[in-house]
This record gives C-alpha cells, sequence and structure tokens, in this order.
C-alpha cells in the first residue's frame, strides 16, 4: 500500500512533457465539451420531459383547435394540400430544435456563471475549439428533442420513407447548427441568465412566428413577408416539410443555400467574438 | 519558475482608464513556495489571470519555465495547475467525469487518467465519493476536488488564488493540510494569492501588493524584521485621554494608534532611545494591563499599505 501511494506520488511529478498538436488537442477537446453536454441534458430529466410536452401543447391543443377551421380548406403548396396538423407538424418539430438549440447559449452564459467557463478557458486548447464544443453539443441535444417529436409523425397520417426521415434529420442538424450559433453568439458577452432569457424571448419568438411554422406564408402583409424571407428557420422549416410531406413552398435550392449561408455567418460569427472575449 | 519583469495591466473602459497592476516584477525560483499578500482589488487575481493567458499584459513580460506566456500559451498552461477564488467545478457531473474531463482537456492518456484520478481522489479524501453528483458536496469537498483536478495534469506550478475564501476553520485547516501534504511529496512550485496573514506567513516568500505595486518583498521573518521596533498595547479607563497624550509627547505616533474599546496598541516610536517600560512610566495615567510583542505580518502590511487586512469584503470585479 505504502509503495503504491510512494510510485503514485511520483507519478504527479510534474515534468515538461512536449504538447500533442495543436489539432489532437483541439479534436479531443470538442469531443469532451459535447459529451459533457450531452451527459448534462441526460442527466437533466425535467427539462428533458419538460421539453417533450410544450411541442405536444402546440400539436394537439393549438393544432386540435385550429385545424377545423385551416382545414376545411386544406393548405395548398408545391406537391400538394395538406390538413392543419399535417401542416403544422414540420414546424413544431423544428420549433423543438430551435428552442432546445438556442439554450446553449443560456448553458454558455450559466457555465460564465457557475464559473466552469474558467476551468475550459486555461485548459490548452484553442478559444475556436470551445465554442465548436459548444455548438456541436448544443445542436446534438436540439435534434434528440426534435427526433423526439419526429417519432410522432404516424399520429399525423404522414407517411414518409426512411431516405425522407433521414432527410428531416439532416435538416435538423443544420437548424440545430444554425440556432445554437445564435445563442452562443448572444451568450458569450453576458454574465446573467436571466438576462439572456429576457432577450433570447426578443429573438425566438420572431424567428418562429416567421417561419412559417404556424401559418402558410403565401398571404402576408408586405412588411411580414418580407421578414419571413430573411428568416433562416423558414428555410428549415419547408425543407423539413418537405421531407415529411412534400408540400413545399421554396425551391430546395433557395432553402439550402440560405440556411447554410446563415449557419455558416453565425457559427464564424460566433467563434470570432469569442476570440476576443476576455 | 515564475519570472515577471514590469509588469503593467490597465483596463480601458468608457470611464477612462484603471490600472489594475502597475509596473510589477517579481521571480519564483523552482520550488519555491511564493505569497502575494495583499487586500481585494490589490490587483492579484489580474497578475493571475496574465500568468494563465487570459489576460494580455498591457506592458511588461511574463514567463513560466522559461517561456513567453504571450507567444506559447498552451505550452505554459499545461505546466500550471489553478484553483480559482470561485468554484470552477461542473456540479451537474460527478467527481470523477470532473477529472475524467480535465485530463482529456490537458491532453492525459486514459492509463494515467485513471490511476493518477483515483489516487487523487484518495488522498483528498473523496475516495467514496466519486460517483456523486459534485452538487451534493460541501464548500471544503469541492475545494479539495478542485486540488484535485489541479494536479492532474501533474503541472509543475500550482496556483492558489485565494483557495480558503469562504470556507469554515475546519476545511480550511484540512485544505491547508492537503496543499502542505503536496507540496512535502510533490516539491512543487506554488504561488499563493491571499489576505490571510497566517497563510503567507507559512510561505518562503511574500510580497505585499497594494493598489496594483509591490511595496514589499521579502522572507515573512525578514518582511518582520525590518519593523524593528516592538508593538505595545495597553489597557486604560480612560484611553481618548491616553491616546490624546500619546500624540501629544509622540508625534510620530499619528495615524499609527489602533483602538479597540479599551485598549490601545501602537509600535514603539522608532529614532527614539526609549524602551516600553519607560514610556509606561512616564504615563501620567493608570494602566491596567500592558503587553508587549514581535511585530507580525499584520503590523508589516499596515507598515506598508497605511491600512488594515482584516474584514476586506470581496469585490465583484476582481474575480476571475
Amino acid at each position: 500500500m505504502t509503495d503504491e501511494k510512494n510510485v503514485s506520488w511520483s507519478v504527479l511529478v510534474g515534468r515538461s512533457r512536449p504538447l500533442a498538436p495543436p489539432l489532437t488537442r483541439d479534436l479531443m477537446g470538442i469531443y469532451t465539451l459535447w459529451q459533457r453536454d450531452v451527459i448534462r441534458l441526460w442527466r437533466d430529466r425535467i427539462r428533458l420531459v419538460g421539453s417533450f410536452i410544450q411541442p405536444l401543447l402546440f400539436l394537439f391543443i393549438l393544432g386540435g383547435g385550429l385545424s377545423p377551421r385551416m382545414g376545411a380548406m386544406g393548405v395548398t403548396g408545391s406537391g400538394g394540400t395538406l390538413g392543419y396538423q399535417g401542416f403544422l407538424f414540420p414546424g413544431i418539430v423544428a420549433m423543438s430544435v430551435l428552442f432546445t438549440a438556442s439554450f446553449a447559449g443560456v448553458a454558455i452564459v450559466w457555465d460564465r456563471e457557475v464559473g466552469f467557463l474558467k476551468e475550459v478557458l486555461v485548459a490548452p486548447l484553442s478559444r475556436t475549439a470551445v465554442v465548436t464544443g459548444k455548438i456541436l453539443g448544443g445542436a446534438t441535444n436540439s435534434v434528440v428533442q426534435g427526433g423526439l417529436i419526429l417519432l410522432l409523425f404516424p399520429l399525423f397520417h404522414l407517411h414518409p420513407s426512411p431516405g425522407r426521415i433521414l432527410m428531416a434529420f439532416l435538416v435538423m442538424i443544420l437548424i440545430g447548427l444554425t440556432q445554437t450559433s445564435v445563442g452562443i453568439l448572444l451568450g458569450v458577452r453576458m454574465t446573467s441568465s436571466q438576462g439572456f432569457m429576457v432577450l433570447m424571448n426578443f429573438v425566438i419568438l420572431p424567428l418562429f412566428f416567421l417561419s412559417g411554422a404556424l401559418y402558410p406564408l403565401d398571404r402576408l402583409p408586405p412588411w411580414l413577408a418580407v421578414a419571413s424571407r430573411v428568416d433562416p428557420l423558414t428555410y428549415g422549416v419547408d425543407l423539413l416539410r418537405r421531407a415529411l410531406t412534400g408540400v413545399h413552398f421554396h425551391s430546395m435550392l433557395t432553402d439550402l443555400v440560405s440556411l447554410g449561408l446563415f449557419m455558416g455567418t453565425m457559427a464564424t460569427l460566433s467563434v470570432v467574438l469569442f476570440n476576443k472575449t476576455d | 519558475m515564475i519570472e515577471a519583469q514590469h509588469l503593467s495591466k490597465i483596463y480601458k473602459g468608457r470611464k477612462g482608464s484603471r490600472t489594475a497592476v502597475d509596473d510589477i516584477s517579481f521571480s519564483v525560483g523552482e520550488g519555491e513556495f511564493f505569497s502575494f499578500l495583499g487586500p481585494n482589488g490589490a490587483g492579484k487575481t489580474t497578475t493571475i489571470q496574465m500568468m494563465v493567458a487570459l489576460l494580455r499584459p498591457t506592458k511588461g513580460t511574463i514567463k513560466i519555465d522559461s517561456l513567453d506566456v504571450v507567444t506559447s500559451p498552451h505550452e505554459v498552461r499545461q505546466r500550471i495547475g489553478i484553483i480559482f477564488q470561485d468554484p470552477s467545478l461542473d456540479d451537474r457531473l460527478t467527481a470523477w467525469e470532473n477529472l475524467e474531463f480535465h485530463g482529456r482537456l490537458y491532453g492525459i492518456d486514459a492509463v494515467s487518467r485513471r490511476i493518477r484520478g483515483k489516487f487523487l481522489l484518495e488522498v483528498m479524501g473523496l475516495g467514496d465519493r466519486r460517483d456523486d453528483l459534485v452538487r451534493t458536496f460541501s464548500g471544503g469537498m469541492k475545494r479539495r476536488l478542485e486540488i484535485a483536478r489541479g494536479l492532474l495534469h501533474a503541472p509543475r506550478l500550482l496556483i492558489l488564488d485565494e483557495p480558503t475564501l469562504g470556507l469554515d476553520p475546519h476545511s480550511r485547516r484540512s485544505v491547508w493540510e492537503h496543499i502542505h501534504r503536496v507540496r512535502k511529496e510533490v516539491g512543487m512550485t506554488v504561488f499563493l494569492t491571499t489576505h490571510y496573514l497566517e497563510e503567507a506567513d507559512s510561505s518562503d516568500r511574500v510580497a505585499i501588493i497594494n493598489a496594483g505595486k509591490i511595496v514589499a518583498e521579502g522572507t515573512p521573518d525578514r518582511l518582520k524584521k525590518d519593523l524593528s521596533s516592538e508593538r505595545l498595547t495597553l489597557e486604560a479607563g480612560q484611553p481618548e485621554d491616553v491616546m490624546k497624550y500619546l500624540l501629544g509627547t509622540y508625534p510620530k505616533l499619528s495615524g499609527r494608534i489602533k483602538k479597540e474599546e479599551q485598549s490601545l496598541s501602537f509600535p514603539m516610536p522608532s529614532g527614539e532611545s526609549l524602551s516600553p517600560w519607560d514610556l509606561l512610566r512616564a504615563l501620567p495615567f493608570p494602566i491596567r494591563e500592558a503587553s508587549v510583542r514581535r511585530p507580525n505580518l499584520d503590523d508589516v502590511f499596515i507598515h506598508y499599505t497605511g491600512s488594515e487586512l482584516k474584514g476586506q469584503t470581496a469585490e465583484k470585479g476582481e474575480h476571475l
């Protein structure tokens, strides 16, 4: 026993080991921070269940209430006509991703509040790796949450092929990455999570309302139509609706390019801003 | 191990600039236990932030193990284990996960992580709590876990930023026992910031820092010897009158007499060949009790900064 202890103390004697190459360190760091966020989600059952229930309220109460009126006409886009609940379903999947992903921003504020961020910032890895790990972690969590809702598709008489389901997951990943980046961008400089929540409501709700998740965008007053065109979630919802129902309002190229550009910009901005923050 | 030269940090804000660290130079040798003693807002934490490359010095350089912090931040960070002033654990993770993730962030291989993690938890008295969530830990346990975590990557320099702030006396003692044990076993260089005198007293060398400047530096004994004059404490029925008399007779004592209820304490006026006994005998007042003692670090601190250390409250902006 004594022997083992002596050996162990000697293991702690500091040596100047050569550092691993930057890329190796950063990849390990990204993986570690990603894993931490995923573990935390699974451990936080209340959050997991809570964020599952909210979309159900939208689907069954809002959707159930509105569908007798909206459903009479149905919603017609390129590729067919949908009942209201069928129309709403992809929008609510997107909402679920949107809300969870935005939470990644508050997570970084929270890390700052509880002090864990310091521990990460003094580790020998780049700030870019820290943000990347955070974005991937938040996006993963949001896709898990969205995916749970997505699995309810049979209840809405939707029959996407396995290929379409795969596509839906890819779209959710895109939405998740975009919105996590937005959340982190807003959260990087904030020191109070309550302040962040308030700020986030001003960002998330317009994004959500303007995205075509709740109602079709074809008869909007001009100023709302313009606003909805600059909302990245519009294209995410459209892609998701195309994947799950076959109905869509924009070309796939427009959707992918708009969403992709927005995601790239937001991710880059959050990395740049985080690198500049003390 | 640490080489700081003309180090300055000036924060520029909308309301003008504030100098947090003002042209300080110091060096700490391999294996040495060095303390920064000073009140909150003196620039202690800012200095540490520059050491670990969280802040860029406005002027001057700082080297750790002969490596410039600004140009090789990651090499420097790998050599440093740091215990922050405020908690920095993820309390939704278990003790083990906190160690495991730390080890990975510092590029420690899986086998070493396991061996060292297990050993350090054992040493810190947390062996049976490894799979418990940190949120269930007491303040002292969290601190010990942070020490274990700071040591996991076998740093050569251990930075302790007010390591016992907010702990109860029992936990403080236990934390220090562990730190001393590590020093004895591993012979690590330790850089401590504190405003507890007794903590600085056990270090090899102390620098007293006030308003961003190092105002005195040396071994605790040396610093105390520099204040050769003895301290006299006396208790009297009318302390106000005694005080008035003392100030009238020895103008040098102005501002140096500390009054607490009935008692007065002050350094013996320097430059006069006067023994405490002579002084007492000359007092035209009845004295109930008197005692003479050698100067301690508190006196050293008051001597150099003109203010007392005790009763300082934490200032938010100073935290990491």
